[in-house]
């Protein structure tokens, strides 16, 4: 009797849970808030500012979605999650989406059961070294010893790329960022390796940050991008296209600023972006401004950039590969239409 | 001689029975502040030696210390820049301009004097009870322990019928989750503590073995895997909409966690009331609970103040814990603050810390200067 009891019980809170499930756009729509899982700290990517007010490339990114669906960028719960627990949180729906500086892998998608709707950052393991050695290139660190963070992939990257090339190196490694960054600060190490938005968040850490430079070389591919469960594909075509209206709205010109000028605009493509023709919003359960909403209210994606991780941030990371497609770099997004 | 009378040994089977007095020993050194000061730092050659050692390591470190700390810090600053500037100190500066967010947290700014009345109130309140003279301590007492939780989470968590509007617990932060944990941790665990240790010593199997067994489980296993149960495999088989608070879970496994500790305290403090103790109440009528009450557990708990202290403040310290779990308390405002790339230098995780330790050590030491004090006015302390 009691087991059966027990049984009913579990049943009806997995049914409760299914349902739970079903319908996330709805869902949000309902509850009034997007749960957005964010990092608990990383400079230029998600960071309390001052006042507690949370600043940052993949913060901005929630606060776009919220802007679509509620026009309200204060419509977003920030739950800072750790990188242990962020996969449970999205997992369990605790948060809607997980815009935490996270890789695309084949195994988060395949194996745990997630999608990624693009890719916000283009990332990747880089090389700082002192100005005064006169390098140009990775190439030339043959025989160098390298400050580096233990058990991470850069470790294993560091490793790869030497023996690929064919070059010496000595491994210094330490168990946290903080050490490593340290020793090579003291003289240990000729480099210090990570990724290299983490070297730009680091080199202001430094006694004479201006003695150091950033090697243009990338090492590695680390493809950071916000996710969502798999199954709900209406609210993953929702997230996807958010990013992909940033784009677009660089790419046209349009900006927070002059999006009330480009209502007047002739060309089609800012027309059907801006909601002015066709019904693209209402096919993605979104309103017809949706794309005016985000831009109005955050900004495309060259603003949010510049603002949290370029020249108008006090980190100045180079636009590099994350450049639009017309301008040299990787960021591309299909066309509204 | 009273020595040999007392003694039921033949006097012939001792080895040694003094005739005379004693001679007197000479006066102690100790009466005068040097003299106290000379025999125990230059007692003798190894003492000296010690004490020479001891000096030599403060000599070197303190002015290195000072400088750091004092003459070569920097006081104002509207960014990082002077503080990055070579040879600098300790970045006070960024400790006051980032003073709010270690407070508040993420608090929104226009609603921060709830915060600010709730913690008057509360030391008005804990200052009341913790005087021992003060007027009507019972009412302090069901004011601190049942008013003031529900005027706190009305005034912290909006009720918007009353004209406050409502902020969510994942905007909280900064001391104010550290002392919030804390003090849910304290109030929470003593009592909890006290009827887990009397479950214990129950003579009624079912109790005794519930008691046992939740003590032992929990203390079988670290605050961590209770944190991180709460927190990351809860919501994994509780629905989210049923799911308690994130700020309320770690609390209530705080609690839980703290009581097990006290429970095994208090359990010491009555396992040294002699049974004379309870045959007595019962002879004079009293039935178990007035027992209880009245004899038995005013004394245990005296016996036991030390070891309340000791496990407060190890509970206090142990409240950095919730960070892992994505919670905002003090010591993790100081981790987030100190990524700011416009105050990101070399010394600013250095200044961060060393505030982030002054401020646990004088909560902590006022603990234990508190409980030093009620142990003299009780009459309790071992000499």
């Amino acid at each position: 009797m009691l087991k059966r009891n027990v049984l009913a019980l579990a049943a009806g809170l997995m049914l409760v849970a299914t349902l739970a499930h079903a319908g996330a756009l709805d869902q949000i729509k309902k509850r009034g808030t997007l749960a957005c899982g964010s990092n608990t700290g990383v400079a230029g990517f998600g960071l309390p500012d001052d006042k507690g007010h949370w600043t940052g490339l993949d913060v901005d990114f929630c606060r776009a979605v919220a802007a679509a669906i509620f026009d309200d960028v204060g419509k977003v719960k920030f739950i800072p999650l750790s990188s242990k627990d962020r996969f449970t949180a999205l997992q369990s729906g605790e948060v809607d989406i997980l815009a935490r500086n996270t890789t695309w892998t084949l195994s988060r998608e395949a194996g745990q059961g997630f999608l990624f709707t693009g890719i916000t950052y283009f990332d990747g393991q880089g090389f700082m070294v002192r100005k005064k050695l006169n390098l140009s290139s990775a190439l030339e660190l043959s025989g160098a010893s390298i400050c580096v963070q233990q058990g991470t992939t850069s470790e294993l990257n560091l490793a790869d790329f030497f023996r690929g090339n064919n070059m010496n190196y000595e491994p210094v490694v330490f168990a946290s960022a903080d050490e490593a960054r340290k020793a090579y600060d003291s003289g240990r190490c000729d480099a210090y390796t990570t990724d290299a938005s983490g070297l730009y968040a680091e080199r202001p850490k430094l006694a004479n940050p201006d003695d150091h430079v950033i090697l243009p070389e990338i090492i590695s591919k680390e493809p950071l991008g916000p996710l969502v469960r798999q199954g709900d594909d209406q609210w993953f075509n929702v997230v996807k296209w958010v990013g992909f209206a940033m784009l677009d709205a660089e790419e046209l010109g349009v900006t927070s600023k002059n999006v009330d000028e480009k209502l007047k605009s002739d060309r089609p493509e800012i027309k059907r972006l801006l909601g002015l023709e066709g019904n693209f919003g209402e096919a993605l359960g979104l309103t017809g401004d949706w794309a005016y909403r985000i831009v109005k209210r955050v900004g495309n994606y060259g603003e949010i950039f510049d603002r949290n991780l370029g020249e108008g941030s006090s980190l100045k990371i180079k636009r590099g590969i994350n450049s639009l497609w017309t301008k040299g770099g990787l960021q591309y997004a299909p066309p509204i239409r | 001689m009273p020595g040999a009378t007392q003694d039921r040994r033949p006097a012939s089977a001792q080895a040694f029975v003094r005739q005379g007095p004693a001679p007197a020993q000479p006066p102690p050194a100790s009466e005068s502040f040097a003299g106290g000061l000379r025999g125990n730092l230059f007692g003798d050659w190894r003492t000296s030696l010690a004490t020479l050692a001891v000096l030599t390591l403060v000599g070197l470190a303190l002015p290195s210390l000072l400088r750091f700390l004092i003459f070569d810090a920097v006081w104002s600053a509207p960014d990082g820049e002077l503080c990055r500037a070579p040879g600098a100190g300790a970045c006070w500066a960024f400790i006051a301009q980032k003073l709010p967010y270690f407070i508040y947290g993420s608090y929104p700014e226009s609603q921060r004097w709830r915060v600010d009345v709730t913690m008057f109130v509360g030391a008005v309140l804990i200052v009341w009870l913790l005087w021992l003279d003060a007027p009507a301590r019972r009412l302090a007492a069901f004011l601190f322990f049942v008013a003031y939780p529900l005027q706190g989470f009305i005034l912290l968590h909006g009720a918007p019928a009353l004209g406050l509007p409502r902020v969510e617990t994942h905007l909280w932060g900064g001391v104010f989750v550290s002392l919030l944990v804390a003090s849910v941790g304290m109030v929470f665990s003593l009592p909890l503590g006290i009827l887990l240790a009397l479950g214990r010593r129950s003579r009624l199997p079912a109790l005794k073995l519930a008691c046992t067994g939740f003590i032992e489980f929990v203390r079988g296993v670290p605050m961590i895997t209770v944190l991180f149960m709460a927190n990351t495999m809860l919501p994994l088989f509780v629905p989210e909409d049923l799911a308690p608070d994130r700020l309320a879970r770690p609390l209530i496994g705080v609690a839980l966690f703290a009581s097990a500790y006290m429970a095994e305290v208090v359990r010491g403090g009555l396992q040294a009331i002699p049974r004379g103790q309870f045959e007595g109440a019962a002879a004079l009528g009293l039935r178990p609970w007035p027992t209880l009450r009245l004899v038995v557990l005013p004394q245990a708990l005296r016996h036991v103040i030390p070891g309340v202290v000791n496990s407060f403040i190890s509970l206090f310290k142990d409240t950095t814990l919730v960070a892992i779990v994505g919670i905002f308390d003090f010591l993790k405002t100081i981790e987030a603050a100190r990524q700011d790339p416009a105050w990101a230098g070399p010394t600013i995780s250095a200044t961060g810390y060393i505030f982030a330790a002054l401020f646990y050590f004088a909560f902590c030491f006022g603990m234990s200067l508190y409980a030093r004090f009620v142990e003299r006015r009780l009459g309790s302390a071992a000499a």
